[in-house]
């Protein structure tokens, strides 16, 4: 699954970050790579885009970038 | 000694700055973009700290970016001082790693260990700065603790040009093999080209082409270079981006396992949970924002702002009467009096009139700023805002619009890229502003007086709809490719502090001064020379003779296709870039008999939509060239509003004379 489809308050490992250029290398340096742990935290009030924390801070991006994101849900 | 301060958004970076340097700074432009070079003095020696923007890699893709690793390069800077939040330690370390590898002295500033104390965490400093390989200095810049330290140590570390003593970031594996074949493979370029060959290094594997262009590569050594990094793509299964960044964050979650003891959540952290829980609600967060920019608005355009303005424009007054009595008793020629009074200190007067705006404004939008709102508003509005091709903090900008241009332009500075803030820039300018309402009135009165309200709303409403077509069409043409990502860091809420608030206020108000001065005083003065005098530069008493109105004159084919092709309103139309008011003013003197005599209703709409769109006012064009740093790009926006005034009021002349 991507990460836009993790439901709010549920975490995930990411696995594979897709994209590619300024985009991507961005999403890498923010910290989301493979192996990282990811929590969604809320969506805003039109859905988009969401709130995550990762490596304990707080990041927004959009759905769009989201679903760049793969990640496998931990239970 | 001059130093370079560097560090990640939110880190405390311009807090640490104005500690540093309490009221001793200045802010230039870096040359050829409009990015804030701020630099200071160190209180108590005479060594420079220039604030560079906050960023999150130097990769050279943002110009925020490319302008901290050129002038890091390029200016050679005695230190780096790199300032982290030590909440958000692990982030933050990403940058330092990049900044170790250009091999320059470097002094870590651990921002806000108060915080992590007061939490129950720590952070090993003595461990940290062993495994990073440069001196760091716990601080806190909000409550000013550590600074001397920091100081003593970066002009120790700048002193003995100490490097840092660690660069090499990988353990043994694909990464290594292939940093270490490309590394050998360059040094002896990158020795030549005087920078950093770990830097270069590891920039090349990246596909830097300013680097690699830089280091002047053969064929065979750029083919050799590509052969290790497939091999080391293979071998990792990673590519080499992806690679390269789990081999820095694996580093960091080395490092911080050895000396960070994290503290589970923090109180900031739960206090802004609980405070985003209302303000980024699902229902509640809009209106919210509503009502907060509503407050701050009518605060600004309103109460206080109209008293500090009245105020201040009473003393004004007060002033340039008593200078003209001066005048007048001292028995000085009239045309020296009026160029005094009407020219110079009119002009003078004008730029004075922005600033209880100003300040007022920037009073409030600093707080905005500083207790992380404006993180908040752009997260809320994104969604929005996206669909004109901007990004959610835009919204303020856009807001402040429909007060004054002038404070709307100087606030696009906090946009997160700079085709965002030329978007905004260029855009803004139709919101229509509260000075133009004296002109809606004049001619609804005369024209519609049944309709007052409808033709009102209706102005508004189409000053939006021509930013939001404008838009559309600049997201197709000029601003395609790629909009900036959206990947923001949401702070935690904090407390403003009112060093901070009172220094942006004072730098806004100072900055206006300085750089709308000239236009505007230049302009004004222009504007009473062309309305005071006839061609052979005799005084005239009737206006209708001056080089001003005989430049209307000319100026009349143009205007006809709009309905008021007429140089009494082309003169309004010029006097009107002074200030929007004095349209009104210019009309009633050379149309004494009343307007409805020399215009009809149709072209009276298309005037009013022409007032609306065309270029705002002097004060307006100089922010404008302030922010967007060209006075040829400027230039071009002042033809590109006309233009689209011209087209938008010759479409409202068709329409309305085909049902009036």
């Amino acid at each position: 699954m991507t990460l836009d489809q993790l439901e709010i308050g549920k975490s995930a490992i990411i696995t594979k970050v897709n994209g590619n250029g300024t985009l991507r290398c961005r999403l890498l340096e923010m910290g989301l790579i493979p192996g990282t742990a990811v929590e969604v935290v809320k969506t805003a009030p039109l859905k988009d885009p969401i709130e995550i924390t990762l490596r304990s801070y707080v990041l927004t991006i959009r759905l769009e970038e989201a679903q760049l994101i793969e990640v496998q849900e931990v239970k | 000694m001059i130093y370079a301060l560097v560090g990640n958004q939110n880190s405390g970076k311009t807090t640490l700055f104005n500690a540093l340097t309490g009221s001793n700074q200045h802010v230039g432009n870096f040359p050829g973009i409009t990015v804030d070079q701020k630099y200071g003095v160190i209180k108590g020696t005479n060594d420079q700290v220039v604030d560079l923007p906050g960023i999150y890699s130097i990769r050279p893709y943002s110009s925020e970016e490319i302008l901290t690793r050129d002038f890091i390069i390029n200016n050679n800077p005695d230190a780096i001082i790199n300032i982290i939040d030590a909440m958000n330690i692990e982030r933050n370390l990403y940058l330092t790693l990049q900044l170790l590898e250009l091999r320059k002295p470097t002094v870590i500033a651990l921002n806000m260990m108060d915080e992590v104390k007061a939490n129950n965490g720590s952070i090993n400093i003595e461990l940290l700065s062993e495994l990073l390989g440069v001196p760091v200095v716990p601080i806190s810049a909000v409550k000013e603790e550590g600074i001397s330290e920091l100081v003593r140590v970066v002009e120790t570390t700048a002193k003995n040009r100490s490097i840092p003593k660690v660069y090499d970031f990988c353990k043994p594996g694909p990464v290594h093999r292939c940093i270490h074949a490309v590394s050998h493979i360059i040094e002896d370029h990158a020795d030549a080209a005087k920078i950093s060959a770990r830097f270069a290094t590891l920039q090349v594997i990246l596909d830097d082409q300013q680097i690699k262009n830089l280091l002047k590569l053969n064929d065979n050594e750029v083919e050799a270079i590509r052969h290790n990094i497939v091999e080391m793509e293979n071998e990792r299964g990673l590519d080499c981006e992806a690679a390269i960044a789990d081999m820095r964050y694996r580093f960091i979650e080395d490092v911080c396992s050895k000396t960070v003891l994290k503290p589970k959540k923090s109180k900031e952290r739960t206090r802004s949970i609980n405070i985003d829980r209302i303000l980024t609600h699902r229902y509640l967060a809009i209106p919210i924002f509503i009502v907060i920019i509503t407050t701050i608005f009518w605060l600004t355009f309103g109460p206080i702002g109209t008293y500090l303005a009245d105020g201040f424009s009473a003393v004004i007054e007060n002033i340039i009467a008593m200078i003209e009595t001066v005048l007048t008793n001292y028995g000085i020629n009239q045309v020296v009096k009026a160029l005094i009074v009407d020219g110079i200190l009119a002009g003078v007067g004008s730029v004075l009139s922005f600033l209880p705006i100003i300040i007022v404004l920037f009073f409030f939008l600093s707080i905005l700023e500083d207790t992380g709102y404006m993180a908040r508003i752009a997260f809320v509005m994104d969604k929005l805002l996206r669909k004109i091709g901007l990004s959610g903090k835009s919204i303020v900008p856009f807001l402040i619009g429909f007060g004054c241009t002038v404070p709307a332009v100087m606030a696009t500075r906090t946009l997160p890229s700079h085709r965002d803030r030329k978007m905004t820039i260029l855009l803004v300018p139709f919101m229509s502003c509260t000075a133009k309402i004296p002109i809606y009135a004049f001619f609804t009165d005369y024209f519609f007086v049944e309709y007052k309200a409808l033709v009102m709303t209706g102005l508004y409403f189409g000053g939006i709809l021509t930013a939001v077509i404008s838009s559309v069409i600049f997201n197709k043409l000029a601003f395609k490719g790629n909009p900036v990502p959206f990947v923001m860091e949401m702070p935690n809420y904090r407390l403003p502090s009112v060093k901070s608030v009172i220094l942006l206020m004072w730098e806004k108000a100072k900055d206006f001064i300085q750089r709308a001065f000239t236009i505007i005083v230049a302009a004004t003065i222009l504007v009473w020379v062309l309305q005071s005098f006839d061609s052979r530069f005799n005084v005239v008493d009737d206006a209708s003779l001056s080089i001003l109105a005989s430049l209307g004159k000319m100026l009349e084919s143009l205007f006809r296709p709009l309905g008021f092709g007429d140089y009494r309103f082309v003169t309004a139309l010029v006097t009107g870039l002074i200030a929007k008011e004095t349209v009104v003013s210019t009309l009633e003197i050379l149309v004494p008999a009343g307007i409805t005599s020399v215009l009809t209703t149709a072209g009276a709409l298309s005037f009013l939509t022409f007032t609306l769109l065309y270029t705002p006012c002097f004060a307006a064009i100089a922010a404008i060239k302030r922010e967007i740093g060209s006075a040829v790009k400027t230039m071009g926006i002042i033809i590109f509003q006309i233009a689209v005034a011209w087209a938008a009021a010759f479409m409202v002349y068709l329409v309305a004379g085909a049902f009036i």
